[in-house]
C-alpha cells in the first residue's frame, strides 16, 4: 500500500523534472530575442541578419537639399546594433565617407508622416534623411549630381555591408504639396471674407457686439482733452510683419482721428523704426482726414529705443514726467508689459491695453482699466471705424470660427469611433 | 523745501555708495582693477534703476538715458556687423569698387538696397513718397509671410491635438473627462470671440464659460510669470550681495 503510494509520487517527481527541464529550455529559446533586446541579458548578436529593400529617393516637398533613404527592419535590430550609411559620388567608389550612423532600434518611417502617411506598416521600415551638403562640408550641391549610398550593419566588431547600392539626385520642389490643407484653408477663408465684404457694403448696419474696452476709448480721450494732458500710445515690440502691429496701427489711426477732432495731444512711442515711420504716416493721414493737417507734428511719433528694457525705462520716464491722461498699450508685448502698465497705473492715467500675447494678458487685465483680449484687438479697428471692409472681414472670421467649432465636434466624435481621417486632414507640416 | 530734501537724499545716497565702494576696495573685497570697477558700475546702475521704486530722480534719469543710449549704440554696431557689412558692403560695394576683390558683386542686392535708401527719402519733401514703396513692400511681405504661418500655428497645430478620441483606445475615465474639458474650453472660448452675434441666451451662457476658462488660464499664467520675475529679482540681489558687497559666498 505504501509502495503503491510512493511510486506515483516518485514517478510524478521524475516526470515533473523532465517536463520542467524541457519547458525551461524551450522558454529560453523562445524568449532569447526578447531578453537580448531588453538589455537584461544584453549581448552583441554573434551574427547579423541584413535588412532588405534598401532604397534612396529625392525627399519630396523640400528645397532640394536632402535625399531620403529607407530600408526594412531586421530581426537583428537591437540597441547595440547600428546602421551606418556610406555615401559616394561615384558608383564604383570606395564608399568610405560616413553619411549617418543610427541605432538600429530608432528612426522609423513613423517619424515622416509627411511622406508615408500614418500606415501601420511604417514601423517595419527605417527612414533617414541625408544632407549631402553637410556631409561634404558645405560643398555646393550640384543639382544634377547623383549620390550613391551603401548600407552597413555594425555590432561591435561585426560588420556586414549590403551589396545593394541605392542612388538618388536631390532636386528642389516648387510646391510643398503637403501644405495643400493650409492653402485650401486660406483660399476658403479668403472666399468667405470677400463674400462678406461685398455683403457688408450692401448692408452697412451689420451687428457687432459691444466691446467694453473700445467704448472706453472716447472716455479716455475726452478725459485727456479736459485735463489738457497728452495721450500716450505705446506700440508693442514686434515689427510691421506682425499681425498685432498691423492691428495696432489701424487702431492708432482711429485714435489719432478722434484726437485731431478733439484737439488733444497725441504721443506715439515706438521700438521699431519701420513701425515708427508707418505710424507717422497713419497719424498724418488721420489728421488730414480730420481736416487738421497743421496740428500734426512728426516729432510726436518717435523712436524711443530699439531694445526691450531701454524701451521700458524710457517709456516709464515719459509716463512719470509728462503724466499722460490716457495710456494705450496696443500690439504684441513681452516681459515689459507689467512694468509699463504698472508705471502707467501709478501715474493715475486711464489705461486701455490690447494684445494677443496671451502670456502678458494677465498683467494688462490686472493693471489696466480695460483690456482687449486676443482677437478683440483685431476686431477693434472694425468696431471703431465701422468700415464695410473691416466689418465684412470680422463677420467672415466669425463664420470661420463657426466652421472650426463644427470640425472640432465632428472630428472628436469620429476620432472617438476610430475614424481619424479628419484629424489627419488638419495635420500641419 | 521739498526740492532741498530730495537733493540731500540724492547726495547722501551717492555719498554712501562712494564710501561703501572705498571701504570694499580698501579691504580688498573688490579688486582695484577693471573687473572691480565693472562690478561697482553694475551695482550703481542697478541701484539707480531700483531707485525709481521710491520716485523719479536724477540717478534714475542718468541710468535710463545711459541705458537707451548704450542700447542704440549696440543696435547700430549689431546692424553694421551682422547685416550691412556681410550682406551689402562685402557682397556688393567691395566687389564693385575694389580691384582686389575675389568675389563677383551680387547685383541682386541692388533692389533691396534701393528700398532701404528710399526710407531715408522721408527727409526730402519732394521724394518722401518713395518711402511708401518700401513700407508697402515690408507690410505686404510681412502679411504674405505670416498668413500661411498663422494658419499653420493657430489653426492646424491647434485643431489636431483637439481632435482627440474621448473614449476609444483604452482611455481612462479621467483622460476622457480631460478631453471633454479641453473641448468645452476650446469651443466656449471660440464662441466668446464671435463678434457678429449678440451674446444672449445659449450663446451668452457658453461665452461666459469661455470667460471662466480664459480667466483661469490667465491666473495660472500670472502665477507662473510672477515666479519667473522673482527669480530675476533674486538674481539681481545675489549680484549685489555676492559680487558687490561680498556678504554672500
Amino acid at each position: 500500500m505504501s509502495s503503491n503510494r510512493t511510486f506515483p509520487v516518485s514517478f510524478f517527481t521524475v516526470k515533473t523534472f523532465v517536463v520542467r527541464k524541457y519547458f525551461f529550455v524551450a522558454a529560453i529559446i523562445l524568449l532569447s530575442p526578447c531578453l537580448l533586446n531588453t538589455g537584461i541579458f544584453a549581448q552583441l548578436p554573434s551574427f547579423l541578419i541584413p535588412p532588405t529593400e534598401f532604397k534612396a529617393f529625392d525627399t519630396p516637398n523640400d528645397a532640394g537639399e536632402t535625399i531620403s533613404l529607407t530600408w526594412s527592419i531586421s530581426p537583428s535590430d537591437a540597441p547595440d546594433v547600428f546602421y551606418v550609411v556610406y555615401i559616394d559620388k561615384d558608383k564604383n567608389g570606395d564608399f568610405e565617407k560616413e553619411a549617418i550612423r543610427i541605432k538600429s532600434n530608432a528612426s522609423y518611417r513613423t517619424a515622416a508622416p509627411e511622406i508615408y502617411g500614418h500606415k501601420k506598416s511604417n514601423g517595419n521600415y527605417h527612414y533617414v534623411q541625408i544632407f549631402p551638403k553637410k556631409v561634404f562640408n558645405g560643398e555646393t550641391i550640384d543639382k544634377r549630381r547623383v549620390y550613391y549610398f551603401k548600407l552597413a550593419m555594425v555590432a561591435g566588431n561585426n560588420k556586414i555591408v549590403l551589396d545593394t547600392i541605392a542612388s538618388a539626385r536631390a532636386h528642389g520642389n516648387w510646391l510643398h504639396l503637403k501644405k495643400t490643407n493650409n492653402f485650401l484653408i486660406m483660399m476658403t477663408l479668403s472666399a468667405i471674407i470677400l463674400y462678406f465684404i461685398v455683403h457688408a457694403r450692401q448692408n452697412p448696419n451689420m451687428f457687432l457686439r459691444k466691446i467694453s474696452g473700445l467704448d472706453a476709448v472716447d472716455e479716455a480721450l475726452g478725459r485727456a482733452t479736459e485735463m489738457g494732458k497728452p495721450v500716450l500710445f505705446v506700440h508693442g515690440l514686434t515689427g510691421m510683419g506682425s499681425i498685432s502691429t498691423i492691428a495696432a496701427t489701424n487702431i492708432l489711426g482711429r485714435i489719432a482721428r478722434k484726437i485731431a477732432d478733439y484737439d488733444a495731444n497725441l504721443k506715439v512711442v515706438n521700438n521699431d523704426p519701420i513701425v515708427m515711420s508707418v505710424s507717422q504716416e497713419v497719424v498724418k493721414e488721420s489728421y488730414l482726414e480730420a481736416g487738421r493737417p497743421d496740428a500734426y507734428s512728426p516729432d510726436n511719433v518717435f523712436l524711443v529705443a530699439s531694445e526691450q528694457f531701454p524701451y521700458v525705462a524710457a517709456v516709464g520716464g515719459i509716463m512719470t514726467r509728462e503724466r499722460p491722461a490716457a495710456n494705450f498699450f496696443v500690439g504684441y508685448f513681452y516681459a515689459e508689459a507689467l512694468i509699463l502698465a504698472e508705471t502707467g497705473a501709478s501715474t493715475g492715467a486711464i489705461q486701455i491695453a490690447g494684445t494677443d500675447a496671451y502670456t502678458q494678458l494677465p498683467f494688462f487685465i490686472t493693471t489696466c482699466d480695460y483690456t482687449l483680449i486676443g482677437e478683440e484687438l483685431y476686431a477693434a479697428s472694425a468696431y471703431l471705424s465701422r468700415e464695410p471692409m473691416l466689418m465684412g472681414t470680422l463677420r467672415a472670421q466669425d463664420v470661420g470660427k463657426g466652421i472650426l467649432i463644427v470640425i472640432l465636434i465632428l472630428g472628436t466624435i469620429l476620432a472617438s469611433f476610430g475614424l481619424t481621417f479628419i484629424t489627419h486632414l488638419f495635420e500641419a507640416f | 523745501m521739498r526740492k532741498d530734501s530730495n537733493f540731500f537724499v540724492l547726495v547722501g545716497t551717492i555719498g554712501l555708495f562712494v564710501c561703501i565702494n572705498i571701504f570694499l576696495m580698501a579691504s580688498g573685497k573688490l579688486p582695484f582693477s577693471f573687473d572691480g570697477f565693472g562690478v561697482i558700475l553694475g551695482a550703481g546702475l542697478t541701484l539707480a534703476i531700483y531707485s525709481f521704486l521710491y520716485k523719479d530722480n536724477p540717478a534714475f534719469k542718468i541710468a535710463e538715458n545711459l541705458y537707451v543710449g548704450v542700447s542704440l549704440g549696440y543696435t547700430i554696431i549689431i546692424t553694421w556687423f551682422n547685416f550691412l557689412k556681410p550682406d551689402l558692403y562685402d557682397s556688393l560695394i567691395v566687389p564693385m569698387f575694389s580691384k582686389a576683390a575675389t568675389k563677383a558683386p551680387q547685383y541682386a542686392l541692388i533692389f533691396p538696397s534701393m528700398l532701404g535708401v528710399f526710407m531715408f527719402l522721408r527727409f526730402s519733401r519732394k521724394l518722401s513718397w518713395l518711402s511708401r514703396w518700401t513700407f508697402a513692400f515690408v507690410v505686404g511681405l510681412g502679411a504674405g509671410v505670416s498668413i500661411p504661418r498663422v494658419i499653420s500655428a493657430f489653426i492646424l497645430e491647434q485643431i489636431k491635438p483637439s481632435l482627440h478620441p474621448v473614449f476609444s483606445g483604452g482611455e481612462t475615465l479621467f483622460s476622457s473627462v480631460n478631453t471633454l474639458l479641453i473641448m468645452l474650453g476650446v469651443i466656449s472660448v471660440l464662441i466668446y470671440f464671435i463678434f457678429s452675434v449678440e451674446h444672449k441666451g445659449a450663446i451668452g451662457k457658453i461665452s461666459k464659460i469661455g470667460i471662466w476658462f480664459l480667466m483661469i488660464s490667465f491666473g495660472a499664467s500670472f502665477g507662473y510669470t510672477v515666479m519667473g520675475r522673482l527669480s530675476l529679482l533674486i538674481g539681481r540681489i545675489q549680484f549685489l550681495l555676492r559680487d558687490w558687497l561680498g556678504v554672500l559666498q
